[in-house]
């Protein structure tokens, strides 16, 4: 871990002003990931900015009918909030599914979606990663690669996006709400806050240079029976290889996201006309172009038994 | 004390204190947070620096240069040690690679170097900017493409890579019904919690190291032997050890390296390994390629069985001996081994918990319920035709004990083997696609000589000293009991003191041979303070009896610490063994059932009840037996159902390096478990007349799990371990 300065900040305006006095800082709130990455010198800011202080903690209510979630409400309090295990039921379960009890009592839900790829080489500061080093190259490729994407994934990478969480935000579509240094705030929808490996692995999000999530927000609900199935090597505190978030309604329409197969959220929301049709046509569609490895081209046919899984528990 | 004739009648007999239930009298130490483990011994050495562990980036080639000016710049820095300024260092005796690497590197991940500071903090820090320049060199790292170019590799006394009785071909070919399969098991680690850590201080050239080690005596030796001293200047201290699953058999880096950090510092160094080093770094289990043949008759009986394995390991390295449970485990008038050993540039393949059966018995056992299958037999109807009560290489030579049968029969009934449905894929519940599977568990039971000293004092107390360790497994608690059963005291009147090389030498921990040797050495230093006891107090009556802190002959009644009233009595001891282990087969048995459910979906393996059946001698304390047994279950689960250590063959290291990636089960997949000991005394083993058994409660549990998925789907996965991937593509529509 390298030194590096720290401050409490209590205002956004003051969170601000360190980002941008500090070309290297970054923003802590959890810390859950952040610290590992530091501690193996994967990250290495030279100054962290605490917003644990910035009162980003509640969730609201919005005026048309949705709820607003503070950046910094922790995961486990996300997960256990009444009117989120009521009406958005998947959101509640796909916390759940993440991690462990005692990083969801820390984990924010702004950190959870900024959090970074599990993938072993990007690791292994050994390892060329042209995330971690950009233009080193990418020792995933050719590697061991059984958890790796198997769509929209690029020469350059092939990592993916760990987050629960934002399997069940972007089925919901969720907005991010952020503030800039220069005072403008602005919404990004889900579907654009994660970006696609392509030659730039390492941006990994549409955010800008000191842009802070403040809140995200959940439109109306939208009904139906949420389930959020995370498939794993082991029961409890591992990495999805698939997951499906699904929302269905009585009629056989809905939503779908799928987790462990790319480097962001993977909803195409054109194979959702399928929905009625069953797994296999909505699968076809949502891993159209697909490019698996030898060793994860499993995860394809597991999306589409999960799913045609999640659309009979559905019919229940 | 020689025991070379088989035990009679022996005060541990009167089992008051030896066979009942009992807590670890170590567990308010490590609730509370006060066992001292190696990196916790908070009050010394005083003011320790710390070092941090440099691994090679590479696992094959040379250092072509390092730069340490930026590291030496950084704040906090005390020193930095490498093979370049470390002095002349020589190699243990149980290391295969260097344990500080360079010039040349053996393996990835190998020390370099070691970071010593003011701080944790620092130290860590500081090696980031340690610049190691490499000139990497091809290596080998493919066990399946090294299989052909294997060798035989040299044997050891009796213990030869090959065995053949018999015509093994001409039976196998004439068989009426055959099994030719191939099974592999991948590398393991030991993923133990504790990380291997020392403290180093330095007395002019006298060395103490806290450590974390479960053979004090080879440790003690490496040491001498790697740093060039005299072993007597070599003090090592490990009273408490976070596991070790044969992980902490040896010295390793960190000893080394703390000792190496701390002379050169000239202060105290502590050194924990770092979790992401530690797959690499230190030794694991290494992967098998296992061929297997049986033959057999229409009426079940074998007539014909081999077992090839081949492992790979770096040069001078020892293959992994998986078909050692195939020369004993069943009858079979032509029968072959063979052992292969490729070499491999990968790290140090070494002993994990039941080393050679662990593995072997994940493939044999498969194999003996495939056979059953064709011959279409009950899996334990065909075990229990192929039973047999002399080792089936040497007929001369019966089994001191041997009650498979009897642990399946019991296992079968207690776990209501007879609801199985033969036919594969027929039970469903909801999602579940439900099988159970049964496996035989099987582990040599090795007798070592091992020592201890006993001291009594006028209040009464005794005091166990003895090298042993107890890492995790409750040899704190059964040498109590023993020295309470010999000595006639309660357990609270016994102070047990391990793990010191101060004291005498132990069998140590591993190869399950622990607890029985280590008690039988308290059993015989145990004895002759009786006998001093006696002698002291003037009773020579042949009929004294030691019970309730009173020693007894006829109507003489003393207290057992007045025989201390002018000083404290003290007696040592070793348990030596004559040839009873050559005369007699000595292995423990037992049955492992389990039942589990796979998500007809996903192919997600979930367990849902496990059992083992054992009969392992006398079971000393029912209570750590079990734990021993339910820990070694759950091991059992990990082997089956997700440890891998992944290979990257290009580059030759295992990338998923720490417990993220290595996953291990967590509670949710351990379910209900369940164990049965058989009442059994082994007279041939030693006084106790008890066995191993922590390790038997692994061997056969990974087959058992196997069988069991082929129970549930019909499909039969032969490489572990057994992931979802493995089956999908087979599974039936959901």
């Amino acid at each position: 871990m390298k030194s590096f300065t720290y401050e409490k900040v209590s205002s956004p305006a003051a969170a601000a002003s360190a980002v941008v006095s500090n070309s290297n800082a970054k923003f802590i709130a959890g810390g859950t990931n952040l610290l590992d990455l530091m501690k193996l010198e994967i990250e290495t800011p030279s100054h962290l900015i605490d917003v644990n202080g910035l009162g980003f903690d509640k969730i609201e209510p919005t005026s048309d009918g949705g709820l607003r979630i503070g950046a910094l409400v922790r995961n486990t309090a996300l997960a256990a909030d009444a009117r989120i295990r009521r009406d958005y039921g998947l959101l509640s379960r796909a916390l759940l599914a993440g991690a462990s009890g005692q990083l969801r009592n820390k984990a924010t839900t702004a950190g959870n979606l900024l959090q970074r790829t599990r993938c072993p080489y990007f690791y292994d500061t050994n390892q060329p990663c042209n995330k971690r080093n950009p233009g080193s190259g990418c020792a995933a490729i050719g590697g061991v690669t059984r958890q790796h994407a198997v769509i929209g994934a690029s020469d350059a990478c092939i990592a993916t996006h760990p987050s629960d969480m934002a399997i069940a935000m972007r089925a919901l579509d969720a907005t991010v709400q952020t503030a800039r240094p220069d005072g403008s705030i602005r919404d990004i929808p889900i579907a654009d806050l994660h970006r696609l490996p392509g030659d730039t692995p390492h941006i990994e999000t549409t955010l800008t240079s000191g842009e802070l999530i403040t809140s995200v927000t959940l439109p109306k609900p939208v009904g139906g029976t949420h389930i959020y199935r995370k498939v794993r090597d082991r029961a409890s505190y591992a990495f999805a290889l698939v997951s499906v978030g699904a929302i269905v309604q009585r009629d056989g329409t809905g939503r779908v996201a799928v987790g462990g197969i790319a480097h962001k959220p993977w909803r195409v929301e054109a194979a959702e006309a399928e929905m009625p049709h069953g797994a296999k046509a909505v699968a076809a569609h949502l891993l159209e172009g697909a490019s698996p490895t030898k060793e994860n081209a499993f995860k394809l046919s597991l999306v589409e038994r999960t799913l045609g899984a999640v659309l009979t528990e559905a019919k229940g | 004390m020689k025991f070379d004739t088989p035990a009679t009648t022996n005060p541990i007999d009167q089992l008051k204190v030896i066979g009942h239930a009992t807590s670890r009298i170590d567990g308010p130490l490590k609730t509370t947070g006060r066992a001292t483990y190696a990196y916790e011994w908070h009050d010394r050495p005083a003011s320790p620096a710390y070092g941090y562990i440099v691994g090679a980036a590479i696992a094959k080639g040379r250092i072509a240069s390092m730069d340490l000016s930026r590291a030496r710049s950084a704040p906090g820095i005390i020193a930095i040690v490498t093979a370049e300024n470390a002095g002349k260092l020589g190699k243990g005796n149980y290391n295969t690679a260097k344990l500080l690497g360079g010039p040349d590197i053996d393996h990835y991940h190998q020390a370099v170097a070691v970071v010593v500071a003011e701080t944790f903090e620092q130290a860590r820090a500081a090696a980031q900017l340690v610049k190691v320049d490499y000139a990497a060199a091809k290596g080998s790292f493919d066990l399946s493409a090294g299989r052909d170019g294997a060798a035989k590799p040299p044997g050891r006394g009796d213990d030869q890579p090959d065995t053949t009785v018999g015509d093994f071909p001409g039976a196998f070919a004439s068989s009426p019904v055959q099994l030719d399969a191939t099974y592999t098991t991948p590398d393991q680690a030991h993923a133990m919690m504790e990380p291997h850590a020392s403290m180093a201080a330095w007395e002019g050239d006298k060395l103490t190291l806290w450590t974390s080690n479960q053979m004090i005596a080879w440790t003690t030796g490496d040491v001498a032997k790697t740093l060039g001293l005299p072993k007597e200047n070599v003090r090592l201290i490990s009273p408490f050890i976070g596991g070790g699953f044969g992980g902490k058999l040896f010295l390793r880096a960190d000893a080394v390296l703390a000792a190496l950090g701390a002379r050169a510092a000239n202060r105290p160094v502590k050194v924990a390994m770092q979790r992401p080093l530690m797959f690499n770094n230190t030794t694991h289990r290494p992967a098998t390629i296992q061929r297997i043949r049986i033959g057999a008759g229409r009426d079940g009986k074998i007539t014909a069985i081999g077992h090839e394995s081949w492992s790979g390991n770096l040069p001078e390295g020892r293959p992994e001996t998986a078909v050692q449970q195939t020369r004993l485990l069943y009858a079979g008038e032509n029968r072959m081994t063979a052992l292969r050993l490729a070499m491999l540039d990968l790290p140090e393949g070494n002993a994990m918990r039941a080393p050679g059966e662990a593995p072997g018995m994940m493939a044999l056992e498969i194999a003996m319920d495939e056979m059953a299958e064709r011959l279409g037999l009950d899996p334990i109807e065909f075990r229990a035709r192929n039973d047999t009560q002399v080792d089936p290489e040497h007929p001369n030579r019966p089994f001191s004990q041997r009650q498979l049968v009897e642990c399946m029969r019991i296992g079968a009934e207690r776990f209501g083997w007879n609801k199985r449905n033969a036919e594969p894929g027929k039970q469903r519940d909801g999602r579940w696609l439900i099988g159970m599977g049964v496996a035989a568990a099987f582990r040599n039971n090795l007798l070592m000589k091992s020592g201890a000293r006993v001291r009594l004092d006028r209040g009464g107390t005794v005091t166990v000293e003895t090298d042993m360790t107890d890492i995790g497994t409750g040899s704190y608690t059964i040498i109590a009991q023993t020295a309470a059963e010999m000595m006639g005291v309660p357990l609270e009147k016994v102070v047990v003191r391990l793990g010191d090389s101060s004291f005498p030498v132990s069998a140590g921990s591993g190869g399950q041979f622990g607890a029985n040797n280590s008690t039988s050495g308290v059993y015989a230093a145990c004895v002759k303070l009786r006998e001093a006891v006696a002698q002291k107090l003037g009773f020579n009556s042949a009929e004294i009896a030691f019970t309730d802190g009173q020693v007894t002959a006829g109507n003489r009644s003393v207290p057992l610490g007045q025989a201390a009233s002018d000083g404290e009595l003290a007696a040592e001891d070793s348990i030596e063994y004559g040839d009873l282990a050559k005369t007699h087969q000595q292995s423990t048995f037992g049955a492992h059932f389990v039942e589990l459910g796979v998500d007809v979906a996903t192919a997600e393996i979930r367990v849902r009840r496990m059992l083992a059946v054992c009969a392992a001698g006398r079971i000393l304390n029912p209570t750590t037996a079990r734990s021993q047994v339910i820990g070694a279950m759950t091991m059992g689960v990990g082997a089956a159902l997700m440890e891998e250590l992944a290979v990257d063959k290009r580059s030759g290291f295992f990338v998923n390096h720490d417990l993220a990636g290595y996953e291990v089960p967590v509670h949710a997949d351990i379910p209900h478990q369940d164990t049965i000991f058989l009442d059994e005394t082994d007279p041939m083993s030693s006084p106790m007349k008890a066995k191993g058994i922590g390790e038997l409660g692994l061997c056969g549990v990974a087959a058992a799990l196997a069988n069991a998925v082929y129970n549930a789907t019909g499909i039969r996965v032969r490489e572990y371990p057994i992931t979802l991937d493995k089956l999908l593509h087979r599974m039936p529509d959901a």
